[in-house]
This record gives C-alpha cells, sequence and structure tokens, in this order.
C-alpha cells in the first residue's frame, strides 16, 4: 500500500519546492479539525489538570494543591470502584474474545451468503441504542418469579433470583448482558482477518499432514495475534470506561456493588459536583489505561509485525 | 478455506458437518437476537400496569396503543425524533466532510508538521472520555453559554479523530500517482480534492457516514448533560425519562425502545455492507 507512495517520483529541489507551494493546502484541509480538536479536545485535556488541582467554585476555584489525589486514594469506594472494573473486565473481554473467535471459525467454512446473515444478525445489538438495550434487559432481569431469566431457571429446576437487586448477582447479570450484545464488531474483524489467510499455508500444512487442530495452533493463532492483540486493548480500554450500563441498569447499586469508575467520576462530576475530585479521578483512570496498555502491548506484542 | 477439510466425494458428512455449525451458531444467533425481538413483540401489548404480567414469547395480538401512550407521554416526545434527526444529521454531514479533507491532508499532502499533528491526534485517541467531561461542560454551559442548544449538542462532536484516522487509513491506498498526475495537468490541490478524490472515496465516506451517523443517533450521555428541558431533548434522552417515570408501564416502555431504535435497523438492513465494511476498515493493520 505505502509503496507507491514512497517511490520517489521527482528530484529532491523540485520536491522540495512543491512542499512549500502545498504547506497553505495542507493546513487549510485540516483547518477546521484542528480548530474542533484544540477547543473540545486538547484544552478539555489540559483544563483537567489544572482543575484536578482545584476546589471548583462556580466564581473562582481556590488551589488547593494534590488535596483531591490524596483524598481519591485514601476514598474506600475508589478502591472498590477499581475492584470493580476490573472484575467486570476480566469477566466479560477474554470471554467474548473467545467466543467471537469461536464463531468467526465456525462461520468460515459457511457460503458467502450465510456468512453475511450470521455477521447481520451479530452484529444487530450493536446498532440498537444502549439506552433502548438497557430498557430491554432490566425487563429481562424482572425478578419476579414470571420475568423471562427466572422463568428460564425454573425450566432448569432453579429457584427465583433477584438479578440486579442482590449485590451477589448484579456484578454478574451486568456481565450477562454484555456478553449477549458485544460480541459482533469483534465477529466481523476476527472474521475479517481469518479471510486475509493465505491459502498456501494451509497447503503446505496438508502436505505435511496436519489436521484442523493442528492448522488452527500453528497457523491461525499466530497469525490472528495481531487482531487478537487489537481486541484485546481495545477491549480494556471500552471496559475501563463502562458507564452506561451501570448507571442505567443498577445505578452503581446494591450497595456499591456495581459502581465502576466510569460511574464513580460521573456521580463525583454531576451528582455532588465536585470537579476536582472528578477530574482527579478521570486522570488517575487514564494513567491506569494508558499502562495496562502498554504492558498488554509489551507482553502480548513480541513478534508481532505491524 | 482449507483450514477444513474438503471431504472430496464425501457429500454426507460435509453436509452433516455444515448442519451442525448452523445449528450451533443458529443458538448462539437466538440468544443475541433474543432481547430484540422481545423488545419488538411486547411493544404490541396493551399499555397497562405491569402487576402480575405473564410475560409472553409470541404476541397475543398486534396493538398500537402502547405506542400512542408513549408519545402522549410528552408534548414534546415527537420533537425527540427531530432533535435526533437534526443533531446526527449535522454532525455527520460536518464529519463527512472534514473528515475527509483532513484524511486527504494526513495522507498525501505533505506539509510540516503533519507527522508531529497526526502522532498528537492519535494519542488523543487513548484518552479516555471522563478526562474531558467535567472541562467540556463547563466549556459549554460555564464559559459559551450555550446549554440546551442544538450548538452545544453538534459544536463537540463536529469532526472526530477516529473519522479523520479511517479516511486516512483509506486514503493511504490511493496511488499518488494519480495526484501527481493532476498536479502535473494543473490542478491544484483543491480540484485535485473535489475531482480526484472524492470520486475515488465514496465508500470511505459512506462508511464515515454510517457510523457516524449511528454514534449520534444513540449517543446518551452528552445531550443527557447539556440538555434541561424537553423541547431539546434527543430520543434517548426522552426514553430514559419516560422508563424513570414510568417504571411499572412494560409495553410502552417497550415502544420507546423499539422507536429510538427502530431507524437505526432500517438504515442497518438497507445499508448492511457499509455497515459490515466500515466496522473492519478501522481495525485491519491495527
Amino acid at each position: 500500500m505505502s509503496q507507491l507512495a514512497k517511490v520517489p517520483s521527482t528530484t529532491k529541489v523540485a520536491r522540495k519546492r512543491k512542499w512549500r507551494g502545498d504547506n497553505g493546502w495542507g493546513y487549510a484541509f485540516i483547518a477546521v479539525a484542528l480548530v474542533v480538536f484544540a477547543m473540545f479536545t486538547a484544552y478539555p485535556v489540559v483544563s483537567a489538570f489544572i482543575i484536578s488541582f482545584q476546589e471548583y467554585r462556580p466564581l473562582g476555584s481556590v488551589f488547593i494543591g494534590f488535596e483531591n489525589y490524596v483524598n481519591t486514594f485514601s476514598d474506600a469506594l475508589f478502591w472498590k470502584s477499581i475492584r470493580n472494573t476490573i472484575v467486570y473486565t476480566v469477566l466479560t473481554v477474554p470471554f467474548t474474545l473467545f467466543l467471537s473467535f469461536a464463531v468467526a471459525i465456525l462461520i468460515l467454512p459457511l457460503k458467502k451468503r450465510t456468512q453475511t446473515a450470521f455477521k447481520a444478525i451479530y452484529y444487530l445489538p450493536a446498532v440498537a441504542s444502549g439506552v433502548a438495550l438497557s430498557v430491554v434487559w432490566l425487563w429481562i432481569f424482572d425478578p419476579m418469579p414470571s420475568g423471562i431469566l427466572n422463568k428460564l431457571l425454573h425450566v432448569f429446576g432453579l429457584s427465583n433470583m433477584n438479578w440486579l437487586g442482590a449485590s451477589s448477582t448484579a456484578m454478574f447479570s451486568l456481565v450477562l448482558m454484555a456478553w449477549l450484545s458485544s460480541h459482533g464488531t469483534s465477529i466481523i474483524i476476527y472474521l475479517a482477518a481469518l479471510l486475509g489467510i493465505d491459502e498456501s499455508y494451509y497447503e503446505a500444512a496438508d502436505l505435511d499432514g496436519a489436521n484442523f487442530l493442528k492448522k488452527l495452533w500453528y497457523i491461525v493463532i499466530p497469525f490472528l495475534k495481531p487482531t487478537t492483540l487489537f481486541l484485546l486493548v481495545t477491549g480494556v480500554i471500552g471496559s475501563f470506561q463502562v458507564f452506561q450500563n451501570a448507571y442505567l441498569m443498577t445505578g452503581g447499586g446494591p450497595d456499591n456493588a456495581t459502581t465502576m469508575v466510569g460511574l464513580l467520576i460521573f456521580n463525583n462530576a454531576f451528582k455532588y459536583f465536585e470537579f476536582g475530585k472528578a477530574a482527579a479521578q478521570s486522570l488517575i483512570l487514564a494513567a491506569i489505561i494508558a499502562s495496562i496498555s502498554f504492558i498488554q502491548f509489551k507482553f502480548f506484542g513480541k513478534n508481532i509485525e505491524y | 478455506m482449507a483450514l477444513y477439510k474438503k471431504y472430496t466425494g464425501k457429500k454426507a458428512v460435509k453436509y452433516t458437518r455444515n448442519t451442525t455449525i448452523i445449528i450451533l451458531l443458529l443458538l448462539f444467533a437466538i440468544a443475541t437476537i433474543f432481547p430484540i425481538y422481545f423488545m419488538i413483540i411486547s411493544s404490541f401489548g396493551d399499555p397497562v400496569e405491569a402487576g402480575a404480567l405473564d410475560y409472553s414469547l409470541w404476541p397475543k395480538k398486534i396493538s398500537f396503543e402502547s405506542y400512542k401512550f408513549f408519545f402522549d407521554y410528552s408534548e414534546h416526545s415527537y420533537r425527540w425524533l427531530l432533535n435526533s434527526l437534526i443533531v446526527a444529521g449535522s454532525v455527520t454531514a460536518s464529519n463527512v466532510i472534514f473528515a475527509t479533507l483532513a484524511g486527504y491532508a494526513f495522507s498525501k499532502i505533505r506539509f510540516k508538521g503533519r507527522t508531529v499533528l497526526f502522532s498528537v491526534l492519535l494519542c488523543a485517541m487513548m484518552i479516555p472520555y471522563q478526562v474531558t467531561q467535567v472541562p467540556l461542560y463547563i466549556l459549554i454551559v460555564n464559559i459559551f453559554q450555550i446549554e440546551n442548544t442544538y450548538r452545544a449538542l453538534i459544536m463537540p462532536g463536529l469532526v472526530t479523530v477516529y473519522n479523520i484516522f479511517l479516511t486516512k487509513q483509506f486514503m493511504s491506498s490511493i496511488p499518488t500517482e494519480i495526484i501527481e498526475c493532476a498536479k502535473v495537468e494543473g490542478c491544484n490541490q483543491f480540484q485535485i480534492f473535489i475531482k480526484v478524490i472524492v470520486p475515488l472515496s465514496k465508500t470511505v465516506m459512506a462508511v464515515t457516514a454510517i457510523l457516524t451517523f449511528m454514534d449520534s443517533w444513540n449517543t446518551f450521555f452528552w445531550p443527557f448533560l447539556v440538555t434541561n428541558t424537553m423541547d431539546m431533548q434527543t430520543i434517548q434522552v426522552g426514553l430514559k425519562n419516560f422508563r424513570f417515570a414510568n417504571t411499572t408501564y412494560f409495553a410502552p416502555m417497550m415502544a420507546g425502545a423499539t422507536i429510538s431504535a427502530l431507524p437505526m435497523f432500517i438504515l442497518f438492513f438497507s445499508l448492511q455492507k457499509y455497515f459490515l465494511e466500515g466496522v473492519t476498515v478501522g481495525a485491519v493493520k491495527g
């Protein structure tokens, strides 16, 4: 792809002249994007740093040094929300990846039209709005014996559960919801990557008498490593920012069993209007996400060529 | 597709294998779309309070009373749909124009600081939105004082870094020779963009448009923060308020959820190809 761009088509001098001529066009083309970026991303990030060292007041904030950070680190609820977020991430991301991988492998031998039909079905929950899905799931988790999920339990002879209302099952309920509604994208990405593996590798493996599992282990898994890494990193990043489902389904309860960091920050900011504390916590979250991504690249990114 | 054995000559074996696979996939498919199915069929029920309600998995009757109940909840309920359409439409149009321009500039125009600027944008994608939410709220509400306006809903989303990245990825596959040729013919960069790049980039522009529209239509958080009267809310915020105000009305809630999701379903099934393509464009090449 990029090979073509690298071929020098003109001499150095001529190219230099063209550079100068294009400078203006380049800036003109990115001008709007840059202004929007500066105003609504860059400025807020800088501002978040400043706010995190202040106690926010509408008429002149007060500088309070590291107090917001110190308070956060000694706040039991903050640590609980971190733990909840980690539990949620560990339960959702790897399982979703495994499920998507398995489904993509199963879809592979089917006819093109059947493939597309399945892809469309699996992607459908991603098209529906999060609010709509939360409304539906709220009723699926109806704690009464007539609730859909409880009826399903009765079929297996299990007793009623107070899904979202009990601290022992609330987190699992959110996880279950994630399992069944957030795999569409990764299935499609895995399938695209699977279709990109060159036939000749399988043919060579066939000559060596490799069976299905051997091919899976020695060809498919290594080849899909960059895809897996991409999905893992983006999945973890997304999962650490989870806010909407916790806010709409449980409100963080019961007894803060489903209070994730994202929700905690939201509550501090827009329920208690402690902007300074919220800003400090959001920067801590950013640092955590950055270090986890870094570790993942270090740990799983070996031997991957981009 | 040689991951699987070919089974040449053994038709029966291949048939059994494929049937097993399809049954497995179908079971998972049912689990995936059950909530959506449940939402749609339940929306046709009567708008009665759920006392000892018995949920049915098959529609017993088709009644649109619950839809009427949802729209009657607020005099602005139709306005929510219009607001969502206005906001999502404007955000989509501006993203297609400005992300395509920026994506082209970053991939094909050589200007000073290009690499640095693009790296800054990429790094910014890593920042969780929680960091920007508080300052952004202060900026819109306290500094610009445009709370509860279309401007507040639209401006922060005018062009997203993700869309710039998406178009840039796509455009780096356009051969540079074409652009050089146009330049030799005497075209300036704007003419090249209009006459050469745009016709070649229709796919990525469609993908950008669709994904942006869907994102914007479905977004809840930002409209929820910056609107405070019913007439300025979007359908997602309206649905949330309806839910909290009518906690026991099962069928109308499902009707509301269906109303908020249906436009995207229609869009999805009519433009499926672009949706499914859009998912992979950004991901291939990590």
